[in-house]
């Protein structure tokens, strides 16, 4: 528990540091947001009355903690272009560009452990070899051409789905899922191939130390050792990879988004990093900066139900 | 007295690089019930490999191993794996020299003393095999088995750990106990203390024991007969006594001139 | 050179090959050379277009067909492959120069600043790379020169921290002992005395840097945030192409081919260089 509490608190702690970080990086960029906002119609007065309006000739500290406040009740502030709260503007998007990370990640876990431990146990066979070789050129493929790769084959030639055609989750919810899996594979690929690699050295690394000739002298058979034994210490390293790859996953969404045609946060992002529309950028970047720590929460939480050891290193 | 493990003409190659290497010539060992033998040696010079081998612990590939090892009526090196994997843990067990390294880190003592029964008699119940698990703990020496069993291999000394190997080991009464070198990385005063456990064990369960050493005094302290081996070869094999009153081979000699004079 | 070219020789202990070094070597060094080659000739003019010559497919006149303006794709692939290599490089240097300095320096003196150092590398570590050059892109602006620039920066703690582990493990070792003990300046030891020993180490990383960096470059000009026409990178290029999926789906292949060789090969060079030790 205590564990728990201290990543928790030293997740706030980072969060905090982050959102200064964003806060004092978006003001200090050269460029004044009313002006910005008004283009050429604005006059020196109407400036000067939206600034004090705004609160912009505040200090900056006073600006980050009202900013700060108001963003921890939901508050996001309201975007240059289109005039509304950026909390309207995105909450219908977030769900899509997580629930495309989500199955990506599910989809890299049950592609990758069934295949990595089947290339650890049969080490240098034939098998092995041709996926090793098949892993190092799938690394290689960036998730938006196998995309697009895969909307010619399945979209294209057999007509398996309509490109372009998203249904959005609040239409269909299983016809959203059905659209969503091509993505998830795409995004998923590469990141399956490396945590192939990356358990089968794992597995092999484990089953040689001592612990496992232990087991054999107790009668376990190959697969006891295998899966009572070896597979929790080899899952330790795969395990801080995965929740590096999931919250690399939430970002992948976003480029993989462009291709299939996904109205998820990918769109506004650009569109606002175009435009320099800086309350939108802000907010999904704190948006997704929240996620990843969570996310590396809760692997410290799983890292420590899995391996005892790490509250004697703390 | 009846023998238990009848050992002959072992022969043991490595073919890991390009010439063939043999690691153990000629071995022959006969073991009776209940007797604690010594096998002594330099490092390299084919005790280990004799005792994985009994233990049925030899990798099946890049290695070939010929003769017999007589258990129960089968030969251990050519019989079914699953006949050998029925002897091993519950009536031939083994116990090594990295107390440190030996034991699964993130699994819990509990489970890991348990796991012979878990294998080998399916149908005792949880209640049972924990009953016996802290009994077994209680008998090699672990105070507070209870606190211990939901403890993890780091939460515990290196002292401690070789008496958990020794509880799984024995978890299971085996006829065999199969020691190799269990105490060198182990400080001397629980060098002793394990030493006498073993004796201890071998006196209450009636375990014979095969006890791996390169420290003749320790072979001393503990074996009725002592098997003395170089480069793969047997050179002496005798009664503890004998050898060390009239060693036959410089080799022996030697090794008994190695002991340090703090005659115990 | 000696040493590198021994690389490619039969290990004498395993009697095998470093088919990966081989290959990648082999792979880069293609692409590095018709790259070059581009600076003064290609098939065609990348800009030339023709009206009559549009959405062609593979042909021996066009190897790549043309585009949708009628200019001959593998041309602009050569010249696309420059802008993205140039780019990779360049982050590449911003990363791995930054980087080295700052994990050197943090690693050998250690302190507070070392300590505060890499609380800040390890926060940026812990957001994946697509977002934080995203970052620095929406702090820059849209362009190359920010986008080789927001890209560097992104790649900077990832090589602070494997040079500071580097330092670290050298810091106490005996040849610096002895140099500190000769009076040897504490800059002098770093630069002169502990790096050259850590380059094994580096190269390798430098490799898988070029890996993320051609990656990360043309996922950014996928997005259309990358590098902007008329420099158009692969990652630009890709896209257009992607509008004619329907009309002529061989036009991703030739773009989408050379961006897969080119990580291919960094990433067969860097794997190559790690199991050469």
């Amino acid at each position: 528990m205590r564990y728990i509490m201290k990543k928790v608190l030293s997740m706030a702690l980072t969060l905090f540091v982050v959102s200064i970080c964003v806060f004092f990086a978006f003001s200090l960029i050269p460029g004044d947001p009313v002006t910005r906002m008004f283009g050429t119609q604005a006059t020196p007065e109407l400036i000067e009355q939206y600034r004090q309006k705004m609160g912009l000739n505040d200090p900056l500290i006073v600006r980050y903690f009202r900013w700060f406040t108001s963003f921890i009740q939901g508050d996001f502030g309201t975007s240059y272009d289109y005039k509304v709260p950026v909390a309207g503007m995105i909450a219908e998007k977030i769900p899509i560009t997580l629930t495309l990370a989500i199955m990506s990640f599910v989809m890299m876990v049950i592609i990758s452990i069934p295949i990595g431990i089947y290339t650890a146990k049969h080490e240098n066979g034939i098998a092995d070899h041709i996926l090793t070789v098949i892993n190092q050129i799938i690394m290689a493929i960036p998730p938006f051409f196998s995309g697009i790769i895969m909307t010619f084959i399945f979209g294209i030639v057999f007509k398996l789905f309509k490109p372009g055609g998203f249904v959005s989750y609040t239409k269909d919810f299983w016809g959203f899922i059905e659209y969503l899996i091509l993505p998830a594979v795409a995004i998923a690929l590469p990141k399956a191939a490396m945590a192939t690699k990356l358990l089968r050295g794992s597995v092999i690394d484990e089953a040689a130390k001592d612990y496992t000739r232990t087991a054999y002298s107790r009668g376990n058979t190959t697969n006891g050792v295998l899966y009572l034994h070896v597979l929790k210490n080899a899952m330790i390293p795969v395990i801080t990879f995965m929740g590096m790859a999931l919250a690399d996953m939430v970002a992948g969404s976003i480029v993989i988004e462009q291709v299939f045609g996904i109205p998820g946060i990918s769109r506004i992002l650009l569109t606002s990093i175009n435009n320099r529309d800086y309350p939108v950028v802000e907010t999904i970047i704190m948006g997704i900066a929240t996620m990843v720590l969570v996310i590396n929460l809760l692997v410290d939480i799983i890292y420590r139900i899995i391996d005892p050891r790490i509250e004697v290193e703390d | 007295m009846e023998i238990i493990l009848d050992v002959t003409d072992l022969h043991i190659e490595f073919h890991d690089h390009d010439k063939p290497e043999t690691v153990v010539e000629d071995f022959d060992l006969m073991l009776e019930k209940g007797e604690i033998v010594g096998i002594v040696g330099e490092s390299g010079s084919g005790k280990s490999m004799s005792a994985l081998a009994i233990a049925g612990l030899l990798k099946r590939h890049a290695l070939t191993k010929n003769g017999r090892i007589m258990f129960d009526g089968h030969d251990l090196l050519t019989c079914d794996r699953d006949i050998l994997r029925s002897y091993q843990g519950d009536e031939i067990s083994m116990i090594f020299q990295e107390p440190m390294t030996s034991l699964n880190p993130v699994k819990k003592i509990g489970w890991q003393v348990e796991e012979s029964l878990r294998i080998h008699h399916k149908d005792m119940d949880k209640k049972e095999r924990k009953r016996r698990a802290i009994e077994m703990m209680t008998s090699v020496g672990l105070r507070e088995p209870e606190k211990v069993y939901n403890m993890y291999p780091h939460e515990l000394s290196g002292g401690m750990r070789q008496r958990i190997m020794i509880a799984a080991a024995m978890i299971g009464e085996p006829k065999i106990l199969i020691a190799d070198e269990p105490t060198t990385a182990l400080d001397v005063t629980i060098q002793a203390q394990i030493v006498e456990l073993l004796r201890k064990l071998n006196k209450e369960k009636g375990t014979a024991i095969i006890f791996i050493s390169h420290d003749l005094s320790l072979i001393r302290q503990l074996c009725q007969r002592v098997i003395v081996m170089q480069a793969g070869n047997i050179v002496e094999t005798g009664k503890v006594e004998d050898i060390f009153r009239a060693p036959q081979m410089a080799y022996t000699r030697k090794l008994i001139a190695a002991i340090p004079q703090i005659d115990l | 050179m000696k040493k590198f070219l021994s690389m490619f020789k039969k290990n004498k202990a395993t009697g095998k090959r470093n088919t990966y070094l081989i290959m990648g070597t082999i792979i880069t060094g293609l692409i590095v050379i018709i790259v070059l080659v581009g600076l003064f000739y290609t098939p065609y003019s990348p800009t030339k277009m023709d009206s009559s010559a549009k959405l062609q497919g593979f042909s021996f006149k066009h190897i790549m067909g043309t585009d949708h303006m009628g200019r001959d794709v593998f041309s602009r692939v050569v010249y696309g492959s420059r802008i993205t290599l140039a780019i990779a490089t360049f982050t590449v240097l911003i990363g791995a120069g930054l980087g080295t300095i700052i994990g050197a320096i943090t690693g050998y003196f250690g302190g507070i600043l070392d300590e505060f150092t890499m609380r800040v590398v390890d926060a940026m570590l812990a957001f994946p790379s697509i977002l934080l050059s995203l970052v620095f892109v929406s702090l820059f602006g849209t362009g190359t020169y920010q986008v080789a620039i927001a890209l560097g920066i992104s790649f900077v703690p990832s090589f602070a921290r494997i040079v500071r582990g580097e330092v670290l493990r050298c810091k106490n070792m005996d040849y610096v002992e002895v140099a500190r003990l000769q009076g040897v300046s504490d800059l002098r030891i770093i630069f002169v005395h502990i790096l050259p020993n850590i380059t094994g180490v580096l190269v390798s990383t430098i490799m898988i840097g070029f890996n993320n960096a051609v990656l990360a470059e043309a996922g950014l000009s996928f997005l259309g945030i990358g590098s902007q026409p008329p420099y158009a990178s692969l990652g630009n290029m890709l896209s257009d192409a992607q509008s004619y999926l329907f009309s002529r789906p061989s036009y991703v292949l030739g773009i989408g081919a050379t961006i897969v060789l080119m990580v291919l090969g960094f990433s067969f060079l860097s794997e190559g260089m790690k199991r050469w030790k």
